[in-house]
């Protein structure tokens, strides 16, 4: 009886003392030399539901990021020597628990010196007392949160690059006031959302917003995710004296919706759709998109967001968006440059990117209170670019164009 | 407003019947659960997509291609793949769950070959998206091909299996797979057949919905639950069953989302099917379980 076990222990006793033998030489070794990387980590959305947001984005972004620096020839310290990036890459496979899963990862066995956020707002709420327990600064970009405020207070590391919905809904409510007092529009609105995340998220907000500005929401009806046939809706819709049509979709939606509309000949003055309108493949090359309203913009003066946009088309083949993408490069930008100035202190990078002003693709960039607030709260496409038009008094706003053009079938 | 509501039901239902076909077909004859259904339609979609954007092939033209590529894959899956896990299991149930467990494997297997080719993004084209009058109701011409294609394959496909002595044969595999063999009948064949046959449907369907959905690599799950339901509604492997489900089902779908809330559409698809299977569970078609 005492035999077998014993014959079963040994070789597990000599492999747990080599394996001690091992621990306790590694640190040592590992001491004595000399730092020869940064260990840049994270987890993203390849795969599920969440990849096609995260694969225009996010992951884009990062690819071109990491091969700029490489180009430099890695991250500059602040005594001027360059050290290359290391790459640790989870895919998080749209799952909450996995992404949780994969930031911890990264934190306690990886042990990497920086994390960039997921995509998506869920997410990087879900992370976030997970960078706030480990020390890690949280640059979330695709993340659209009224909240922000309160979060920069719980985990104050946390830095929100995206806005509020109330931001985005103020700034269309006002928008719609505008074109009232010019005699383009009625006060009508017919109003879709999806039932998930950022539809209730924004069409709250909405709510909201029309009401202070005495605009009349005459259809007010959510659908849920996947939903692909829209022509109930719009049908409905364009049944009612609604003005403007406005969407707080997500991008196979806004897609679907958009050809609804073409097919029913429904042309409302304003047509304001939500994720999607900003992606390259819907107005670069299509006419048709002309006019059409949604979050996001961008200067097309800006000659550093032009080089980017140039820059990442010819690394990853594609146009960025027009909403998320540059922020995302420009948080990214923040991120080198905070090293650069104070190394590779999480805490001081932390501060250096509360209180630092960086030079960005966005131009001077400062956050306010850790949150980018110079944002184009509307966009609209105008000749095969989308614009941002909200605020109007930021300089480089382009006019809104009202009513939109009818489709052209 | 109500016959643009049924138009737009029937219009709806007809793509829900094309993509369940070919899974009724794979299920009630070759006896294959495939959950990689969905993916087999995605990468027609992506087929579709590639040959507009790259060669410049309008979508119609490009079924031609892509439905016997869909046949051959369907052919050459059930010989590699699914041949063995027949030969070995013992009874129906047997294989159901072996059959399961592979095509799961196979769904992330092609989901990952169009992730590394095609990326996470979506893809879209448009294709025929003009209006046309029917009644006064403005239908998409793209849908409305999915429509008359579920309609000319589901009657097409009825009335072989109906009135052909090869079809008499499938549906004898479909029935009584012991007893096929004893009058003579290649029962491998016929399930490979079949099973071939739903791999084409799955792509005319994929290449169909590619015309006018937005997809991207990872969504062809979505069209395996949504097929599911309409083949179990309408009795599995019944061809007559998917296509009545399928029209139902949009019918259902556009009512509820114009006479009652959009929101709901989802709970009334679910709440009809929960109401099928409690009172009739072999389905609208289909015989009492044997």
């Amino acid at each position: 009886m005492l035999e077998p076990i014993g014959g079963r222990r040994a070789p597990f006793l000599l492999l747990s003392t080599i394996a001690l033998a091992a621990l306790a030489i590694w640190p040592a070794d590992s001491a004595a030399q000399e730092r020869s990387s940064v260990k840049i980590g994270y987890a993203v959305s390849k795969t599920g539901v969440n990849a096609g947001g995260a694969g225009i984005t996010t992951i884009p972004n990062y690819q071109l990021w990491i091969d700029n620096v490489k180009k430099a020839g890695g991250l500059e310290m602040p005594d001027g020597s360059r050290l290359p990036i290391e790459l640790i890459e989870y895919d998080d496979r749209s799952s909450a628990e996995e992404v949780v899963r994969a930031v911890e990862r990264l934190a306690a066995q990886d042990e990497v010196d920086f994390i960039l956020p997921p995509w998506g707002t869920g997410f990087n709420l879900a992370v976030a007392p997970l960078f706030d327990r480990y020390g890690y600064p949280q640059l979330a970009v695709s993340a659209v949160t009224d909240k922000a405020p309160d979060f920069v207070e719980r985990w104050p590391r946390s830095f929100w690059f995206l806005g509020g919905g109330a931001d985005y809904t103020d700034a269309l409510a006002n928008l719609l006031v505008n074109a009232r007092e010019a005699g383009t529009i009625g006060d009508k609105v017919a109003m879709v959302s999806v039932a998930d995340g950022f539809g209730i998220d924004l069409v709250t907000a909405a709510r909201e917003s029309f009401a202070e500005a005495d605009i009349e929401v005459v259809y007010d009806k959510t659908y849920p995710v996947g939903t692909t046939d829209f022509s109930p809706m719009v049908n409905e819709a364009s049944g009612t004296e609604a003005d403007s049509f406005v969407a707080f979709s997500y991008p196979p939606d806004t897609f679907a919706l958009t050809q609804q509309a073409q097919v029913s000949g429904y042309n409302p003055k304003v047509f304001y759709l939500g994720v999607g309108v900003g992606f390259p493949a819907y107005g670069e090359e299509n006419p048709a998109a002309e006019g059409v309203m949604s979050l996001g913009g961008i200067d097309p003066t800006n000659e550093a967001n032009r080089d980017y946009r140039r820059r990442h088309h010819e690394l990853t083949g594609q146009g960025p968006d027009y909403w998320g993408s540059v922020i995302t490069y420009a948080s990214l930008e923040m991120l080198q440059e905070a090293i650069k100035r104070v190394g590779l202190d999480r805490e001081a990078v932390s501060r250096e990117l509360s209180t630092g002003t960086f030079q960005t693709v966005l131009g001077e960039t400062k956050l306010e209170n850790n949150q980018l607030r110079n944002l184009w709260w509307a966009g609209q496409w105008q000749n095969g670019v989308f614009v941002g038009i909200a605020p109007p008094d930021r300089p480089g706003a382009a006019t809104p164009r009202l009513p939109k053009t009818p489709w052209k079938n | 407003m109500l016959t643009t509501a049924i138009i737009a039901g029937l219009v709806l239902g007809g793509t829900y019947a094309l993509v369940a076909m070919g899974l009724t077909l794979q299920y009630g004859i070759a006896r294959i659960m495939n959950l990689a259904y969905g993916e087999t339609m995605i990468a027609a979609a992506f087929a579709a997509f590639v040959l507009k954007n790259a060669l410049g092939l309008n979508p119609m033209a490009g079924l031609l291609l892509v439905v016997p590529a869909g046949f051959a894959f369907g052919y050459a899956i059930y010989g590699v793949m699914m041949r063995p896990l027949v030969a070995r299991a013992g009874d129906r149930s047997a294989l159901e769950i072996d059959s399961i467990l592979a095509t799961f494997g196979l769904l992330f297997v092609i989901q990952g070959v169009l992730l590394v080719l095609f990326g996470s993004n979506y893809m879209s084209y448009s294709y025929l998206n003009i209006p046309v009058s029917i009644l006064g109701a403005n239908i998409a011409a793209n849908r409305l091909l999915a429509l008359g294609l579920a309609l000319t394959i589901g009657l097409t496909l009825y009335g072989l299996l109906r009135y052909t002595r090869w079809g008499t044969a499938i549906r004898a595999v479909a029935v009584a797979p012991q007893s096929a063999v004893l009058v003579g009948i290649d029962v491998n064949r016929a399930a490979r057949f079949a099973f071939a046959l739903g791999g084409a449907l799955a792509a005319a369907g994929g290449v169909v919905i590619s015309m006018y959905q937005t997809f991207t690599a990872t969504s062809g799950v979505t069209f395996t639950m949504k097929a599911l339901i309409v083949v179990i509604m309408g009795g599995v492997g019944n061809l007559l069953g998917a296509l009545s489900a399928g029209l139902i089902l949009g019918m259902v779908e556009t009512f509820v989302a114009t006479y009652l809330e959009p929101g709901l559409t989802l709970a009334a698809t679910y709440a009809i099917f929960l109401a099928l299977l409690l009172w009739r569970p072999q389905g609208l078609f289909g015989k009492a379980t044997r």
